[in-house]
């Protein structure tokens, strides 16, 4: 074999540094991702995310839309995590014309909140345990997947970007027969989720693939704004949720999961306890789910019921000014945050007094989280940096926007 | 969140490190803002995030926006996050377009402002989407380049005056007219 070496004039078996690409379109990219990957052998030392192929423009299409007719946009930025981009959102509107929205709505966009966490949780769990070779994973995940987005489209009327959230509180009451079937659903999450953790605790390749890899310390997590699992699976205990006082999370009683080491296992981990820490919190708000209206009162900035629009002529006035022109909002700029799924989703919204915003910007925590990536894999080998990027969990729509 | 004395507190602090930083405070929708010098924007964050008692360490959110036609037009916002009183403040830094401040000469003028990175690291990406967008240029930024747009993009889209819809759709179908 020496012989072999020598006489191919590589006598002491260094490699020298290769550059490679992987990407945009690769199933391991978990979307349109590009990398440009300095390897020696098979280790990786150096790294660096190329995106911006999904880049759509929605930020600057907003600017032309009242702001009723945002909502639909904003949701196709994360696509798998829509109801978070309608809720952060509708939230800054509501701040911005200083809209209270009745408790009945509160709690209703935490359940349907909770339920599209379990769903982007699920969609992770099975595109990266099929990254990692747990190709069985991905059907299981995407069994409980479809029960959920039959739960969407029974509220809503949509599998995916449902258009619920409305400014004011939620565009219809939830149908007969929906909480039988979310409950039956909450009954059964925790039981699949045993049996995902059955497949993969003890599963020794998928262990070994995760344990002791992509660990950042919690320190360098900080300095690079991430935020959501990855930063709690460092051991650091900070969710939105707990932190700031909106929806109805103040009333719930639900635990913050965490981790202690940060590799890939505790992101692993710690997402599998988000999903049953979300089933409690759905048991609670389906329990304490207040009587009362669905929607705000306000008819400045919420559309009349249908039944008023042939008997009051009030109604059809607002109901035609709503639709044709929507409603204006006092110049002032917010920026509201909420717990996504992958961490502080923000959403700044400028209003200069027309019927149109501004400035809609999203802070997406995708594309933040993505900084960290080089960190996570530099000095580990590919295939580690793939695991890595499956735990990191990007999605490519809300990072490009 | 400070409330507004507490936002007045903060400024009168300020003022005596570094005199002359914090322009105007305000203090809209229960949201305080501090409106900074962006010559001193660096030291500003700095004092923020070390100064004892501050400890605004954390920057969720970096990103502008056009106020147009109002002058100064640009705004840096900073969504500072204190995370252990879990108080959010708000410092903008207002740039203005220097085309608009001396002769044109040929080479586009672009806004600048310190780059934040050294101090908060998050600010890579975030910065580069401001540039990408807006065409604020941030010095001492390690690579200073467009990040989502393509590298050979003109313009700067998320202006106010950048048209909307102007855009041809580049399939190849339409390359005898645009191509």
């Amino acid at each position: 074999m020496a012989e072999i070496a020598q006489a191919n004039g590589a006598g002491d078996l260094d490699t020298e540094v290769m550059t490679i690409n992987i990407g945009p379109h690769h199933p391991a990219t978990h979307g349109v991702l590009r990398l440009v990957v300095d390897l020696e052998g098979e280790v990786v030392r150096d790294l660096r995310p190329v995106i911006g192929y999904v880049h759509t423009g929605i930020e600057k299409s907003c600017e032309d839309k009242s702001y009723w007719k945002v909502i639909p946009f904003v949701e196709r930025m994360d696509y798998v995590s829509y109801f978070f981009q309608m809720e952060a959102f509708c939230g800054a509107v509501e701040r911005l014309v200083d809209l209270e929205i009745p408790p009945r709505a509160k709690y209703l966009r935490t359940i349907f909140l909770e339920l599209n966490r379990i769903h982007s949780h699920l969609v992770w769990l099975g595109t990266t345990a099929l990254d990692l070779g747990a190709i069985s994973m991905l059907w299981y995940c995407f069994r409980e997947r479809e029960r959920i987005l039959d739960l969407f489209e029974m509220a809503t009327g949509q599998r995916m970007h449902t258009r619920y959230f409305q400014v004011g509180g939620v565009i219809e009451d939830i149908p007969r027969g929906f909480e039988a079937k979310l409950r039956s659903f909450l009954t059964d999450m925790p039981i699949r989720v045993e049996q995902y953790q059955a497949l993969l605790d003890r599963n020794e390749v998928f262990l070994s693939r995760a344990k002791g890899t992509g660990i950042v310390p919690r320190e360098r997590l900080l300095e690079l704004g991430v935020t959501g699992p990855l930063l709690r699976a460092a051991g650091e205990p900070w969710d939105l949720r707990k932190a700031f006082d909106y929806l109805a999370y103040p009333e719930m009683d639900f635990k913050v999961p965490i981790g202690t080491v940060g590799d890939n296992y505790d992101r692993y981990r710690v997402r599998v306890a988000e999903m049953v820490e979300s089933v409690r919190i759905m048991e609670q708000a389906l329990d304490g789910l207040p009587e009362g209206p669905f929607i705000a009162d306000d008819r400045k900035y919420v559309l009349p019921p249908r039944s008023e629009l042939s008997t009051s002529m009030e109604s059809l006035i607002h109901h035609f000014k709503l639709v044709t022109e929507g409603y204006r909002v006092q110049a002032g700029e917010v920026y509201y945050s909420i717990e996504g799924p992958r961490g502080e989703l923000g959403c700044f919204v400028l209003a200069d007094g027309s019927a149109k915003p501004a400035r809609v910007h999203f802070r997406d925590p995708s594309f933040v989280n993505l900084q960290a990536f080089k960190d996570m894999s530099v000095g580990s080998y590919v295939a580690d940096m793939i695991a890595s990027l499956g735990m990191l969990d990007p999605i490519l729509g809300g990072v490009d926007r | 969140m400070p409330d507004a004395p507490g936002l007045e507190l903060i400024r009168g602090e300020i003022e005596q490190d570094h005199p002359g930083a914090v322009l105007a405070t305000s203090f809209d929708r229960d949201q305080p803002a501090l409106v900074v010098d962006p010559a001193q924007i660096l030291a500003v964050l700095a004092w923020l995030r070390d100064a004892p008692g501050q400890g605004y360490r954390f920057l969720s959110s970096l990103h502008a926006a056009d106020y147009l036609p109002a002058e100064p037009r640009f705004a840096v916002h900073y969504e500072l996050l204190n995370r252990d009183r879990v108080e959010r403040l708000r410092v903008k830094a207002m740039l203005r377009e220097p085309s608009a401040a001396g002769p044109v000469t040929g080479e586009e003028q672009l806004p600048e402002i310190d780059s934040c990175v050294e101090l908060f690291p998050t600010a890579e990406f975030q910065e580069r989407e401001v540039f990408d967008f807006f065409g604020i240029v941030f010095k001492g930024h390690p690579d200073m380049t467009r990040i989502l747009l393509p590298e050979d993009y003109v313009g700067w889209p998320q202006r106010r005056d950048f048209p909307i819809g102007g855009e041809p759709v580049t399939f190849t179908y339409n390359e005898r007219t645009y191509g």
